[in-house]
């Protein structure tokens, strides 16, 4: 699209919802303010605030099996207290066990991580720093948010079925998954996993289209793509991923639905369970993981994305100094956003999938380090010869770059068909995966959310709070995950329920009580964040100038408390790229600073 | 709850408090002291931590190593072939990636400390620099080129055709345990048809009786393995996935209702022989499954024995065909139960071919 066509778009948008915030405005009532608002900035925040509470959740469902790993022969009555039978003579039993785990897994990849995630700063950040007064489709943008929250209640209420939620883990493979007879967690509760995970496409959805389409055409002058801050590079690449590869998973779904309750043979043959014979048969269990990981591979990204456009962000904001190699940083996201598609048999090495076939992916999985390395190498020289300021989020930022490269490399484990063989379904992918994934886009968000907090509410994050919760969950992290390769060294397979009667793998109890007892240390810390957040929203210091942290980009030039609109007047034209820290001598050029005549170039 | 229950809880609600107390405490002071100088003093002490995380952390990771690694069994030969192969993978695997991780960890936690800031100095312009770019995109590259090569030449001895003359065993996993099938004389498994598995006839595997081949299929409880020889593992499952894990092998396969699979090594010690290199009297291989399959998943273990031939000949020499079991009245079932009632023709036919030694299928069909 031309210049001029922006413009003339921009122009467009901007009348329109100026008109649209003025007759509106007299009579914004708490319902259209605060529920069904359809404010970017407002909507969210209300991903943040739901996100966080899922995250809560999610985080006590792993406190919960870790007592159990860390502890499998105590008996603690209080848990038969709270859950009855599930947890009969205070010992957690083996079918409460792998509802947490999955529970657990589905909460956070696909309601923390991307919902969460996604829906806070791509709601957030696109407007504000495209320079745009909100989303191409505020109704739209607030769907999305609605049908999240529905699928959010759905998720919720099979927690209280009485037969238990899904418990097949988060990826819940047919057979298993389809079929009442093998497995409590199969029964009413698989029936809402999967209704709720297509109500999560549908936001999806409507977010991603909204997204691109946002970003695409409805930036402010000037701001042509490549003068786009890397966060919103990376939230359009994400969105693209979600867009393509989520329909994919839902129609895994509907056939996984149609196996359950029509009775059909797409993933089921020749079965017998619990001694009966079932009639299905030439249908594969594989087909499903193949509709399962072309998405599941792409959702990873989807996750880690956003959070390496933040850090990006953050670290070159932090270290006044411009991102180094913008345009290789542009193009590793986009490397890794193709490569993305082409990875998925990698979690299927062993499923019997042809050697030869086998071997392709391994080829492409491992190509996919090669972006990553790249990211790493221009955060490292970032950092060199900067002016570092150790804000909380710049903490964070660092901490992510330290756990995105433990788990990057172990993936060049896993990627290779050969180790698979023997790491496949260990703790070692456990460690990989909560590494690279987990911790990495934990630390990645809490960067964005002391880094924008701000930005949101006009005041700050308490920073002594913010230090502590940083030491503390690196620390922990590394305590948990990192001892966890030597058991995935050993063969120790993952979502076993007490590995005690084992005599390759009893000699990590010992372990596994120093894993749970971090575990739980790192919770108090992140119950500790949550505190400092809703507490600061309210009473936090506030914020008193426009621009805080001496950023170039654009959210910056709103008001402190910006209205629905975003900027008072008009918005404003940009001159120049996302990233002029200490160039000629200043401290940073603002991006609304026109071009000075004698102004060197890069 | 017990009451060391709630004091636990008080002592942490506690110093939840007090911990948030200090927190909000150093916000007045630094608004007393001058926001300028408490951000040197939070920046000075956050950098510091960073050097001192990196060198406690490198400390931490080789203890760790020291503590861990003997329990992996990695320092022991593997027990198969194919598990050298995969160790010496994992080697090189963790060279490349250790000097990596290494690098750029300590680079990454150095210059947060060394570019802390300061008055002093201001930030270097740089950004970019096509020539440093295309250096860190070729030697990854390169490297992962490496990786790629041998692990590929590896997966494809691995995955390759049986050698000739291995033996053949069969395991099938169901909620929740394993059963074995060996092949007996005639050395081929019989055909089996998921429909006919009926525990109560003696048929965990749904055997086609009309298949000669399975009347000298045998159906022990637990698998042996003859020390040095090649084994052909034929997978299956009767229910949902499974997976046939092999820790100290360093094997898996996937084990999928109507697909089965295969899987072949060759094991290098006997039980006996990893017991003494472990120094563990107990030690056995065990067969993990590695497939989430339900509530019992973590107990689907079998056990697998290595031994000489010898021991093998003698243990197999013990074991009865699960057919004579299924059917105890007489081996004149066959193809033929349904067509021809067992008289004594059939049973002299059987007693001829005895005498001839062939199979009764073969004498049958004469
Ligand atoms: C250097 C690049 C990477 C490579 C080569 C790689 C490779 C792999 C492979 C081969 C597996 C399958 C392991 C198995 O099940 O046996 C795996 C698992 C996984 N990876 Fe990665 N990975 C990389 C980076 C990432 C990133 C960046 C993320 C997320 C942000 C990620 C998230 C995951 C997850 C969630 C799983 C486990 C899924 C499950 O089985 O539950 N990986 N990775
Ligand atoms: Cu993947
Ligand atoms: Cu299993």
């Amino acid at each position: 699209m031309s210049n001029e066509a922006t413009v003339h778009v921009e122009q467009g948008a901007v009348h329109e919802v100026l008109e649209h915030h003025d007759e509106h405005h007299h009579h914004e009532t708490f319902i259209t303010k605060y529920v069904f608002s359809q404010d970017h900035k407002m909507i969210a925040k209300q991903f943040l605030i739901t996100g966080t509470i899922w995250a809560i959740i999610g985080g006590l469902m792993s406190v919960l099996f870790r007592i159990q790993l860390g502890y499998p022969d105590a008996t603690f009555p209080f848990l038969e207290d709270i859950f009855g039978h599930w947890a009969k003579g205070g010992k957690i039993q083996p079918e409460f066990y792998y509802a947490l785990v999955t529970m657990h897994g589905t909460i956070l990849v696909f309601f923390v991580l991307t919902a969460g995630l996604s829906g806070t700063f791509a709601n957030l950040l696109i407007p504000l720093q495209v320079g745009a007064r909100d989303m191409a489709s505020p109704m739209l943008n607030m769907l999305s948010y609605w049908f999240f929250f529905l699928a959010s209640i759905v998720m919720f209420s099979s927690l209280f079925v009485e037969t238990g939620p899904a418990a097949g883990g988060w990826t819940v493979y047919p057979p298993l998954s389809a079929l009442g007879d093998a497995s409590q967690g199969s029964k009413i509760g698989m029936d809402l996993w999967l209704v709720s995970m297509a109500l999560f496409v549908v936001s999806s959805l409507l977010g991603g289209l909204n997204y691109i389409s946002t970003i695409l055409n409805m930036r402010t002058k000037g701001m042509t793509m490549t003068r786009l801050p890397l966060t919103i590079w990376a939230i359009f690449f994400t969105a693209i991923l979600g867009v393509l590869s989520f329909p994919v998973l839902f129609s895994g779904f509907i056939l996984l639905l149609f196996d359950r309750h029509l009775g059909t043979s797409f993933y089921l043959s020749e079965i017998v369970i619990n001694g009966k014979i079932l009639p299905n048969e030439g249908g594969s269990a594989i087909l499903y993981q193949h509709l399962f990981w072309f998405l599941g591979h792409p959702e990873v990204y989807i996750i880690i994305l956003p959070t390496m456009g933040l850090v990006s962000e953050v670290m070159s904001v932090n270290a006044r100094k411009p991102i180094f190699g913008y345009m290789a940083m542009v193009g590793s996201l986009f490397a890794i956003a193709v490569l993305a598609f082409l990875v998925w048999a990698h979690h299927m090495f062993v499923t019997g999938l042809n050697p030869f076939l086998g071997s392709i992916f391994v080829l492409l999985t491992l190509l996919i380090a090669v972006p990553s390395a790249i990211k790493v190498f221009n955060w490292l020289t970032t950092l060199w010869r900067g002016n570092i300021r150790f804000t909380p989020a710049m903490l964070f930022a660092i901490g992510f770059v330290s756990m995105f490269i433990s788990g990057g490399l172990t993936g060049i484990f896993l990627g290779n068909s050969t180790l698979d063989l023997h790491l496949h379904d260990t703790y070692f992918v456990i460690a990989h995966f909560h590494i690279v994934m987990g911790i990495s886009a934990f630390l990645g968000m809490f960067a964005g959310v002391y880094h924008w907090f701000p930005k949101m509410y006009g005041r700050y994050l308490n920073s002594t709070l913010g230090y502590i919760h940083f030491w503390v969950t690196l620390v922990c992290a590394y305590v948990i995950f990192w001892p966890m390769h030597y058991e995935g060294f050993a063969g120790m397979p993952r979502r076993y329920y007490d590995y005690s009667s084992w005599e390759s793998f009893k000699n990590f109890v010992e372990l596994n009580k120093v894993i749970s007892f971090a575990a739980m240390l790192s919770f108090g810390a992140q119950l500790m964040f949550v505190f400092n957040f809703f507490y600061s929203i309210f009473h936090g210091r506030k914020v008193t100038t426009k621009n805080p942290w001496h950023s170039a980009t654009l959210e910056w030039t709103t008001p402190i408390n910006p209205g629905h609109g975003n900027w008072p007047g008009e918005i404003p034209e940009v001159h120049r790229w996302a990233y002029d820290y200490g160039k000629d001598g200043k401290d940073y050029i603002d991006q609304t600073t026109p071009v000075g005549k004698d102004e060197s170039g890069h | 709850m017990t009451a060391s229950g709630y004091l636990i809880i008080a002592i942490l609600a506690l110093l939840f408090v007090v911990i948030f107390q200090i927190a909000k405490a150093s916000e007045y002071v630094s608004v007393l002291k001058g926001e300028k100088k408490t951000f040197e003093q939070n920046n000075r002490i956050n950098a510091f931590l960073m050097v001192v995380f990196l060198v406690v952390g490198l400390a931490a990771a080789w203890w760790c190593n020291d503590l861990l690694y003997k329990k992996t069994l990695l320092g022991l030969p593997s027990a198969s072939e194919h598990g050298e192969k995969i160790d010496t993978m994992l080697w090189i695997t963790l060279i490349i990636t250790g000097i990596v991780f290494f690098i750029t960890q300590i680079l990454l936690f150095w210059f947060a400390y060394r570019y802390q800031a300061s008055e002093k100095r201001t930030a270097y312009y740089y950004p970019h620099n096509n020539f440093l770019e295309v250096i860190w995109t070729a030697v990854p590259a390169l490297a992962l080129t490496v990786l790629v090569g041998f692990g590929l030449y590896y997966w494809f001895k691995i995955t390759g055709e049986a050698p000739k003359g291995a033996m053949e065993v069969e395991i099938t996993g169901h909620q929740f345990g394993w059963e074995y099938r060996y092949p007996g004389k005639d050395s081929v498994l019989g055909r089996v048809n998921y429909k006919l598995i009926d525990a109560a006839k003696s048929n965990p595997l749904g055997q086609d009786w009309t298949d000669v081949a399975n009347q000298d299929d045998l159906h022990p409880s637990e698998m042996h393995l003859v020390v040095k020889r090649p084994v052909r593992l034929v997978i299956r499952a009767q229910d949902v996935i499974h997976d046939v894990g092999l820790p100290h092998f360093r094997l898996k396969m996937d084990a999928v209702p109507g697909i089965p699979t295969t899987m072949w090594f060759t094991p290098q010690f006997t039980t006996a022989e990893m017991r003494e290199k472990t120094g563990n009297p107990n030690f056995v291989y065990e067969i993990s499954c590695d497939q989430m399959c339900g509530k019992g998943h973590y107990s689907m273990k079998g056990t697998i024995i290595v031994e000489t031939q010898a021991e093998y000949d003698k243990w197999i020499a013990g074991q009865k065909p699960q057919y004579v079991t299924a059917n105890p009245n007489g081996a004149a079932a066959a193809g033929s139960a349904s067509t021809q009632p067992a008289t004594e023709n059939t049973n002299k036919a059987d007693a001829n071919q005895k005498q001839e030694g062939k199979p009764v299928a073969q004498a049958l069909k004469k």
